[in-house]
């Protein structure tokens, strides 16, 4: 199976080309360029304010880059510039081959309805139609992520934290992206909960071979999910590599000001 | 005899930015090979820059100079100067490298620490696991412990469950670095039997050890680093 796949992965998924955007004097990105590849986790670090959110959004195409191109290679292998696609396609490619995970699960989910419905309601938007279909995958999600099938039919309302945090992963993933955006997941929460979302995230983008952008200020997330690391001041990528690398042999003046101010129990 | 790892004039300088931008030369010149089927025991003071050279040849560390080439399938890649992901490549089914601490991950079972390689490497589940559990049993860790997470285990049992995993792929080329610091003397043994088999697969090694007797009995060859120290 990995020969199989060998060629498929051998092109980049993403590509991120000289990326530019200032509001007005302020820069809040200034010549990002990488390339994601399949399955690869990477890890944008750096402190408020210094552009990652940003970037996340000009990546996956929510605001517009004043400067530079994003391409993403669609499922018929055609890489495309993502500024030339028509709002239909952008708006099926979230549905179906990307997954956004916000900060906030009340942004990703809807809250008034059922757990089950919230993640139907993908597979709805790809064509699913039969109800106990729908309802046996839902649940089967609903386990993946280690929350009770009892409460599939209670609204996210009704939920933790933590479970909401959850559930808004099962509700990107059921449609099995390639791709999935995640901007702090897991920054609310406290630090108990977030270790079993970190276990779950980390199990189910390996299964699933998923590529991830994950941003984050938390360098121990970054350790823990990421192989590559990003890291950015005042809008410019001013590190990348490996992340064991970049964490444990810093070169910049700012990483290692990052590093070494992590506080260890 | 095929060279599995072939470090030319590597060097190592950090420079620490918030001491006011300070280098602290730690190696240079570099220069050394391991074959196929040897253990090469770096030796010299805390301080020498024995573990920075294991560092750099897994590309923890960068090079500020000079060539690592590692055999990865065949070819000789400089490690140096690859790509993340030719690197991850590389330590998926090339290198092991078995740290003097474990970095376990919260919640995660000790048997699945030590079957995650072989997972990784496309091994199924019940293979990895059954494998795993032989690892275990060999290192005298009882299986009632193997579905508890190693954080709350002693130092020397979390070196075991390290080790365990360390060597458990059967990779090519393995770094040891300090693996029998905190073992008692039998699973000292263990580890020196380990070590022994491993090296008639023909897996390379390079082993930071300080027991003398340990040392005696896996080196086939010892470098002294001193030669390499930086004079700072």
């Amino acid at each position: 199976m990995a020969n199989q796949n060998l060629r498929e992965n051998d092109e980049p998924l993403l590509i991120a080309d000289d990326l530019s955007k200032s509001f007005g004097k302020i820069i809040a990105c200034q010549d990002v360029s990488f390339k994601l590849y399949p399955g690869e986790i990477l890890a944008i670090v750096g402190e408020s304010g210094s552009g990652k959110s940003t970037l996340l959004q000009i990546l996956s195409g929510q605001q517009s880059s004043g400067q530079g191109r994003v391409s993403y290679r669609m499922r018929d292998g055609v890489t495309r510039d993502l500024s030339t696609l028509g709002e239909a396609e952008r708006r099926f490619l979230f549905r179906t081959d990307w997954g956004y995970v916000h900060q906030d699960p009340a942004q990703g989910l809807r809250m008034a309805v059922s757990a089950g419905a919230n993640v139907g309601e993908r597979l709805m938007a790809v064509g699913w139609n039969h109800y106990g279909r729908i309802r046996a995958a839902a649940s089967s999600w609903l386990e993946r992520v280690e929350i009770d099938v009892a409460r599939i039919d209670d609204t996210p309302r009704t939920y933790s934290g933590g479970m909401r945090q959850r559930l808004q992963i099962a509700r990107n993933l059921v449609t099995q992206p390639r791709l999935v955006f995640m901007d702090e997941p897991t920054g609310g929460l406290d630090v108990s909960v977030q270790a079993r979302l970190l276990d779950v995230l980390r199990n189910l983008v390996r299964e699933l071979h998923l590529a991830v952008v994950i941003v984050t200020h938390d360098l121990a997330v970054a350790r823990l999910l990421s192989d590559r690391l990003l890291v950015m001041k005042g809008g410019q990528v001013i590190e990348t590599g490996l992340t064991d690398q970049v964490l444990d042999d810093p070169a910049e003046h700012y990483t290692q000001l990052l590093v070494s101010s992590i506080l260890s129990p | 005899m095929s060279v599995m790892i072939d470090v030319t004039n590597a060097q190592k300088t950090f420079t620490m930015h918030l001491q006011s931008g300070i280098e602290l030369p730690v190696v240079r010149g570099v220069n050394f090979q391991v074959d196929a089927g040897e253990c090469v025991v770096l030796s010299g003071p805390s301080g020498a820059g024995k573990s920075s050279i294991l560092k750099m040849i897994f590309a923890n560390y960068r090079c500020g100079g000079g060539r690592v080439d590692i055999r990865h399938q065949g070819t000789l890649i400089d490690i140096a100067t690859a790509e993340p992901r030719q690197i991850l490549n590389v330590r998926r089914s090339t290198i092991g490298y078995v740290s003097q601490f474990l970095r376990a991950v919260p919640r995660v079972a000790t048997i699945d620490v030590v079957a995650e390689p072989l997972i990784a490497n496309g091994v199924t589940r019940a293979e990895a696991n059954d494998r795993a559990g032989r690892a275990l049993h060999r290192l005298n860790i009882a299986e009632r412990f193997w579905q508890l997470p190693p954080a709350t285990f002693s130092g020397g049992e979390q070196q075991r469950v390290n080790i365990a995993r360390g060597f458990i792929s059967d990779l090519p080329i393995l770094l040891l670095d300090e693996p029998t610091a905190s073992l008692d003397a039998a699973n000292r043994a263990v580890v020196v039997g380990l070590i022994a088999g491993t090296k008639r697969k023909g897996t390379a090694i390079v082993a930071i050890v300080h027991d003398d007797e340990v040392r005696r009995q896996i080196a086939d060859r010892i470098i002294d680093v001193t030669g390499f120290t930086a004079a700072a």
